[in-house]
């Protein structure tokens, strides 16, 4: 309890103060902007009335007097390992041990804006910026005890956070720094170290924050503490777009300890704790007016209806319409929010990947300028694209409001299910042609609604049509790890499999021969030898599928054998994926990252999917809504391909799309029963 | 009601019918046990029971006085963590850590049960705990690990 009171106390403090507060030392800011030229002592930017920093920064480095090494930056950590993937970047360039160097992240009083932790930004941007400023430390610290020591520049090196110069004279960061009043404000210059000098970089650095997790020391979002804290719940409505019409609070005002909050149609409860709290919000009698609404079972109509009709290359030969049906993040850790007010001003610790969005959206939920509004954003329980929005934040600091104490909410699961927001459905319609020499001649590929991420095709096809076109969706959409990257995925590598089929071609064969992308054919190449495909022949219980892409500069290939039981259930037995994202920053998290995005993408291949009807979630819980399990993990090999010629790309989205059209494709070896919607398993029970 | 946790005794003046897993992160703040579905379905909030591995969203608090409670927080010993902690550590068994707590409770109740279990015992054991992160089959290689590096003393929890 008392770290998150010293975290209240420290909110008071401003940016800008505290970049005048944070004492002597060696400070490096990175703008994206006009680069400031003016190398300074501190007067360029404190103390000298210039205390409006500059919109655009976007990450601070300062190394303290007591040689404690700060990075901030206002990206977030929900599980993707870039707390420990930053860290490396900047002890590699400072040439000190990880354990040196203290990231704060996602805090809006205490990092630069940013734009939010998602669309695999954080490591070809972020990264490379914090190199940027840690080089430009280091060599700063380099030139100071140069100076001081009367040698030259070359020859000093650096060895576990202190400088070594000719005859062994030794002096620590913090010795330096704490002589030199130093700060300089850089731009992009491209001196980061390039990967194949990388030390830390590029090293099995174990997770950053590892044994408070294990030890159960980590503070996530949802347990977050403050003295005097109430428990909230809300009123909702019974389905989507329902207008509250009358409301009786009065059962609920009366119970002691329970504050109610109506406000408009926004009613809740704070009560002193989470069990009263649930009761007191049974106690409210509403009355809503429903809106009529499209249902599942209506959804691929509606979608065909309100999209564009699919068109034909002249030449078409094959034509094929996948669907994928809305999936759910169903982070582990649902919604939570911790709000307080003070003085008019809001302090707000909850779990996103916009920290500085949700602050926008407090603001003005509350006509509150930004200045007034504090986000901090704990390592959360992951996201998936999931947590973009602040409306968990929103309720917590009405309710903390209305009842005058600290609130925290959590989401039930049933709240999550509901009130977040989905994957997009959505219909692709494909047509193409090929030559009697089994060549893509034409590539019509129209997807409705799911979105426009991943539609580059890596084929070659002479005649191209490629096009996204917007529906209204009936459930309330948003991202979700890999955007639509993963339907275009299982539409074209499916399509490209009938292609194969039709032609007679074996699958790696007709793709090897068509492609044009060549990290691609790299990967693919490269996961089928681990694979074993040639070998690999499928039987009426037994197939083997593969299928590969690329998208947001990662490549992928992954090859999958399952096994088809008497009753048709299926189960994937094994993996194999390559993956390439360029030069590799952490081997060991890398493999994580796509291991973990093949286990995610299995559930939403198989069997995953909402199911909906009048504006109301059926299956709005675990034990309705299946996710990947231990029993559905197959093995899984990673082959991951080091690019170090080529800068690191983001991982943690990308490794998901191969996994679903692997699988499709290895049903169709084994049973000849071509399956063209996502979830692949019920469609493919309904096949018999 | 008088609850024995991580070896402490512990007073709370609450509804025996409380779920245990609110009492613990809300009148105790021991918030290793997480909440994930509050149905029994997700193993987040997973604590010992006289040493075995119970959902504490389903147990009411009440059905616990008189037992043992082992929650996260009371796993190490001091400043030495659990093997299986430690294995966990080294497997790199985790991304965002929020089903951890759960996974290495119930995999202390497991290996207390049997010693050293096959990959298929592994995951029956642990099946009704959901890592969304997907790191599954790192989770097994930490069991595994754990059972090897794990003398058959430690795999009776401490405050069992
Ligand atoms: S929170 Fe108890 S099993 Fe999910
Ligand atoms: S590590 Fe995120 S849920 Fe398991």
């Amino acid at each position: 309890m008392l770290e998150t009171l010293d975290a209240v106390k420290e909110t008071a403090i401003k940016r800008r103060d505290f970049l005048r507060s944070v004492g002597g030392g060696v400070l490096v800011l990175f703008t994206l902007g006009e680069v400031d030229a003016q190398e300074s002592g501190r007067g360029g930017h404190r103390g000298s009335g210039n205390e409006q920093l500059p919109e655009d920064l976007a990450a601070w480095l300062h190394i303290g007097p007591d040689g404690a090494i700060t990075a901030f930056t206002g990206k977030v950590e929900v599980g993707q390992n870039i707390r420990t993937s930053l860290t490396q970047a900047v002890a590699d360039e400072l040439r000190c041990t990880p354990g040196m160097v203290k990231l704060i992240m996602g805090d809006t009083a205490l990092t630069p804006w940013d734009m939010g932790t998602f669309g695999s930004r954080t490591t070809p941007t972020m990264a490379p910026i914090l190199r940027e400023m840690a080089g430009t430390a280091r060599e700063a610290l380099a030139e100071s005890a140069a100076q001081r020591w009367g040698v030259k520049r070359d020859e000093i090196s650096f060895d576990k956070g202190c400088l070594i110069g000719p005859s062994g004279k030794k002096l620590t960061f913090g010795e330096l720094a704490s002589k030199l009043d130093w700060a300089k404000t850089i731009g992009q210059k491209d001196s980061a170290t390039p990967a194949d000098k990388w030390i830390i970089g590029g090293t099995s650095v174990p997770k950053v924050g590892a044994r408070e997790i294990v030890t159960g020391r980590h503070r996530y979002p949802s347990d977050q503490k403050l003295p005097g804290m109430l428990y909230g719940r809300v009123l909702r409505p019974p389905s989507f777009g329902a207008k509250l019409t009358s409301v009786d609070t009065s059962a609920a005002a009366a119970v002691p300890g329970v504050t109610v909050v109506h406000d408009g149609d926004f009613v809740g409860v704070a009560a002193a704790n989470e069990q009263l709290a649930n009761k007191t919000i049974e106690l409210i009698q509403a009355k809503w007016q429903e809106t009529p609404q499209i249902s599942a079972k209506d959804l691929f109509a509606y979608i065909k209806k309100n999209g564009e009709q699919s068109g034909s290359a002249p030449e078409t030969q094959h034509k094929s319409t996948y669907t994928v049906a809305y999936i759910a993040h169903t982070p582990l850790e649902p919604r939570a929010a911790v709000a307080t007010w003070s003085g008019g001003k809001l302090t707000v610790w909850t779990g996103t990947q916009r920290p500085f969005g949700v602050r926008e959206e407090l603001a003005q939920a509350f006509n509150l300028s930004q200045a007034d509004v504090h986000v901090l954003m704990p390592d959360t329980g992951s996201a998936y694209g999931g947590k973009h929005s602040g409306e968990c934040a929103v309720e917590a600091a009405r309710l903390a409001k209305g009842a005058g104490e600290p609130v925290k909410l959590i989401w039930t699961r049933e709240e999550e299910f509901t009130w977040a927001y989905f994957r997009p459905a959505g219909v692709i319609e494909v047509a193409s042609g090929v030559d009697r020499d089994g060549r893509l001649t034409s590539w019509d590929f129209r997807n409705n609604m799911s979105g426009p991420a991943g539609l580059e095709s890596p084929y070659t096809a002479g005649n191209e049509f490629i096009h996204f076109y917007p529906v209204d969706s009936p459930l309330r959409e948003g991202s979700y790890r890999g955007l639509a990257s993963t339907a275009n995925h299982f539409a074209r590598e499916s399509h490209i499999d009938e292609l194969a089929a039709a032609a007679g071609t074996d699958p790696l064969a007709f793709r090897l021969k068509n492609l044009k992308n060549d990290r691609v054919r790299a990967v693919l190449e490269a996961a089928a030898e681990r694979f074993d495909w040639p070998k690999r022949k499928a039987s009426s219980n037994r197939g083997f599928g593969l299928a590969c892409g690329m998208d947001k500069g990662g490549f992928v290939a992954c090859c999958a054998e399952v096994s088809i039981t008497p009753d048709r259930n299926l189960r994937v037995e094994h993996v194999v994926e390559a993956w390439d994202s360029g030069a590799i920053v952490n081997p060991e998290h890398l493999k994580n990252q796509v291991e973990g995005a093949i286990v995610m993408g299995l559930g939403g291949a198989l069997f995953e999917a909402i199911d909906f009807a009048d504006g109301r979630i059926l299956n709005d819980r675990f034990s309705k809504y299946r996710v990947p399990r231990f029993s559905d993990v197959p093995k899984i090999d990673v082959v991951l391909i080091d690019r170090k010629d080529v800068p690191s790309a983001g991982a943690g989205e990308i490794p998901l799309v191969g996994i679903a059209p692997a699988i499709a494709n290895a049903v169709y070896s084994a049973t000849k029963i071509r399956i063209r919607s996502m979830p692949i398993l019920p469609a493919f029970q309904a096949s018999a | 009601m008088d609850l024995a946790i991580n070896g402490v005794r512990k007073r709370v003046d609450t509804d025996p019918e409380r779920p245990l897993l609110w009492v613990l992160r809300n009148e105790l703040d021991l918030i290793g046990a997480k909440f994930g579905c509050g149905e029994g379905q997700c193993g987040a909030c997973t604590v010992l029971i006289d040493g075995v591995a119970q959902r504490s969203c389903i147990t009411p608090v009440g059905a616990a006085v008189g037992k043992q409670i082992t929650t996260i927080e009371g796993l190490a010993d001091g400043d030495r963590v659990h093997p299986v902690q430690s294995a966990f550590i080294e497997c790199d068994a985790m991304q965002c850590g929020y089903c951890t707590a759960g996974m290495i409770l119930s995999t202390v109740a497991l290996l207390r049960q049997n010693g050293s279990p096959s990959e298929a015992e592994i995951k029956q054991g642990l099946e009704g705990n959901v890592c969304r992160c997907g790191t599954y089959n790192r989770i097994v290689d930490a069991v595994q690990r754990a059972a090897k590096t794990m003398t058959s003393e430690a795999k009776e929890p401490r405050h069992a």
